[in-house]
């Protein structure tokens, strides 16, 4: 690849300055991008921006009780205090994490709501909290999507008709309306209903969540279906002949022989159709689920630092999206046969 | 143990084809017959009716005993006892030679991995490929392709091994390694049908010749009654085309 990219240039160091022309020309909109909002007054602040990753929350002790500390005693790295309750023989005690934040001493006396002592405690942002239901969401989506794909994929090409016309029906219902639309329909529609005959069943009610799931599901489904079909047909026809000849029932051939081969070849288009998934689950938003963009946006409402946060929010579907395509990249390189 | 009476088969798509037409004949235990006839004969439309990979129209036709055309019958289970080789050797690319042999073992056969593992040594060391066992399908020459493919079907104990052109598809210098493995089955006594155009082979080996042309058999008989004095037109003609 290099030896080929280099050929066309008369010397390495004219290969070079192309590379540096090439960083010099990011740099540039990089900075005019700086210069143009410095026009503007904007403020960067990226050094605001770790708190929304993981912050450290203090977190306070109080007193319950009217009355005198009686003793404070080490325990570890913490200690216990206990407090002697006005006129009565009640004696309540406190563990505190932190010996060093104990803000009473032995005899002091203190009002109920008092604070004995805080500690501090690693709690993580609204961006690693968003992160992490858009992770949690694409997870469920893409595992339920595969599973649902290779259902429609088998059923499309069956020979019975109910199978293969409902899978062709929901490929094309599905592929023919917005994903916002459909997001709207389970959410409003679907969930509305179920939830309430759950209610009337006396069952728990199903999450916002779990809805934004079996929209995604079911929209990446239908692709997965055209993608598992493709797939299966592109593996020859010996492969079935041989596995049946040698008595093995359908299902059986479909599962030693068939999807094997089959998978190993729908591998790119899949992990194509579940990159998408990820960036279509900044979707979900909109039916009260906090994934990455809706926190972003919570985030700019109260920082007021849309720029920062924008720019960090589409680096985090970067890389997710960058590790699914590695992961995917990985996945095809061992299974693969030499 | 085959019993083939009056089986028709006819084709629709993409154009009418009469493949098989009132085909009866009968093959014995232990028995080798090969089946010659000119391209687009019937003759692999007839090997598949025998173990229902074609289903036949009409007719009867009985393995071991079973009708394979009814309704009643678990077709995999007849499959299971009747081995299959096919030109293009069809051997799973995506599993090594062992597995190949053993798959179908363990999943339709029910045998213990280590038992179906031993089954599979034996017959790669009987096909001479003990030393290739690791690989992958792809790793090995054609020869090797279907002397594995020869092995996968024996692992099944089949009743009759049926052959579809089974050299017509290797360089000349790979032929042999196969024929010599097909004729030490013939010796041990296996049934077998054949269907190719190794002269040779059917000579040695064949206790009977089927001639069939346009979807028929036209002539049976021994080899001897091939080779020298073929009562057919048809049957001499195609004969000293391929002489
Ligand atoms: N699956 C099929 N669909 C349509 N026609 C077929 C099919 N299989 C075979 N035929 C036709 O049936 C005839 C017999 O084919 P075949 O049994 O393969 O002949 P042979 O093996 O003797 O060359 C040919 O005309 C062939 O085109
Ligand atoms: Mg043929």
């Amino acid at each position: 690849m290099n030896g080929s990219a280099l050929a066309g240039y008369r010397s390495k160091a004219n290969y070079y300055m192309w590379i540096g022309i090439f960083f010099a020309l990011i740099g540039g909109i990089i900075l005019m991008l700086y210069l143009a909002t410095r026009q503007i007054d904007y403020v960067w602040r990226w050094y605001s921006m770790p708190r929304y990753f993981a912050h450290e929350a203090e977190i306070e002790i109080p007193a319950q009780v009217l009355g005198t500390v009686e003793s404070i005693t080490p325990e570890g790295k913490g200690a216990v205090i206990r407090v002697a309750e006005e006129d009565t023989d009640n004696v309540e005690s406190y563990s505190v994490p932190d010996r060093k934040e104990i803000r009473v001493d032995d005899g002091d006396f203190v009002y109920p709501g008092d604070v004995l002592a805080i500690y501090r405690k690693w709690r993580p942002g609204l961006l690693a909290q968003g992160m992490w239901i858009t992770l949690k969401v694409s997870l469920y989506a893409i595992v339920f999507g595969i599973a649902i794909g290779l259902l429609g994929g088998i059923a499309r090409i069956s020979s019975n008709p109910a199978a293969k016309w409902a899978s062709i029906t929901y490929v094309e219902l599905i592929r023919g309306s917005p994903l916002l639309v459909q997001i709207f329909i389970w959410y409003f529609v679907l969930a509305t209903l179920i939830n309430q005959l759950l209610l009337k069943w006396g069952i728990p009610e199903i999450s916002a969540l779990w809805y934004g799931v079996a929209s995604l599901a079911f929209f990446a489904g239908a692709y997965v279906t055209e993608i598992v079909r493709a797939g299966i047909q592109s593996i020859h026809r010996g492969q079935i002949e041989a596995s049946r000849s040698l008595g093995m029932n359908a299902a059986q051939c479909m599962w030693y022989v068939i999807l094997p081969q089959a998978l190993r070849r729908i591998l790119p288009p899949l992990a194509g159709q579940f990159i998408t998934l990820i960036k279509d689950s900044s979707l979900l938003g909109i039916i009260a689920i906090r994934e990455l963009t809706k926190a972003t946006r919570e985030g700019i409402t109260t920082s007021l630092q849309p720029y920062e946060f924008w720019f960090t929010c589409a680096i985090l579907y970067l890389i997710l999206t960058f590790t699914l395509s590695m992961f995917v990249q990985w996945l095809e390189r061992r299974t693969a046969t030499p | 143990m085959i019993d083939v009476r009056n089986v028709y088969k006819t084709f629709r798509v993409p154009e009418e084809v009469h493949a098989l037409v009132d085909v009866s004949t009968k093959v014995e235990a232990g028995e080798v017959v090969v089946v010659i006839g000119p391209s687009g004969s019937g003759k692999s439309t007839f090997l598949r009716c025998l173990n229902h990979l074609e289903a036949a129209d009409s007719g009867h036709i009985w393995i071991d005993g079973v009708d394979i055309l009814s309704r009643k019958t678990n077709i995999n289970k007849v499959r299971a006892e009747v081995g299959m080789v096919f030109q293009s050797f069809n051997l799973f690319p995506h599993k090594t030679v062992l597995e190949n042999v053993t798959l179908a073992q363990v999943v339709v056969r029910k045998r213990s991995k280590s038992v179906a593992r031993e089954k599979a040594q034996g017959l790669l060391e009987k096909v001479g490929i003990q030393d290739k066992a690791g690989n992958y399908p792809d790793q090995l020459s054609g020869g090797q392709q279907q002397r594995v493919a020869i092995a996968r079907a024996l692992a099944m104990d089949p009743k009759v091994m049926l052959f579809d052109e089974p050299t017509s598809a290797l360089d000349p210098e790979m032929i042999g390694e196969v024929l010599d493995a097909m004729k030490a089955l013939a010796k041990e006594g296996m049934t077998m049908v054949v269907v190719t155009h190794e002269m040779g082979f059917a000579r040695e080996v064949a206790d009977r010749v089927i001639f069939m042309d346009a979807g028929a058999i036209v002539e049976v008989g021994t080899p001897e009654h091939f080779f020298q004095n073929p009562t057919h037109d048809r049957t001499k003609l195609f004969l000293s085309q391929i002489l």
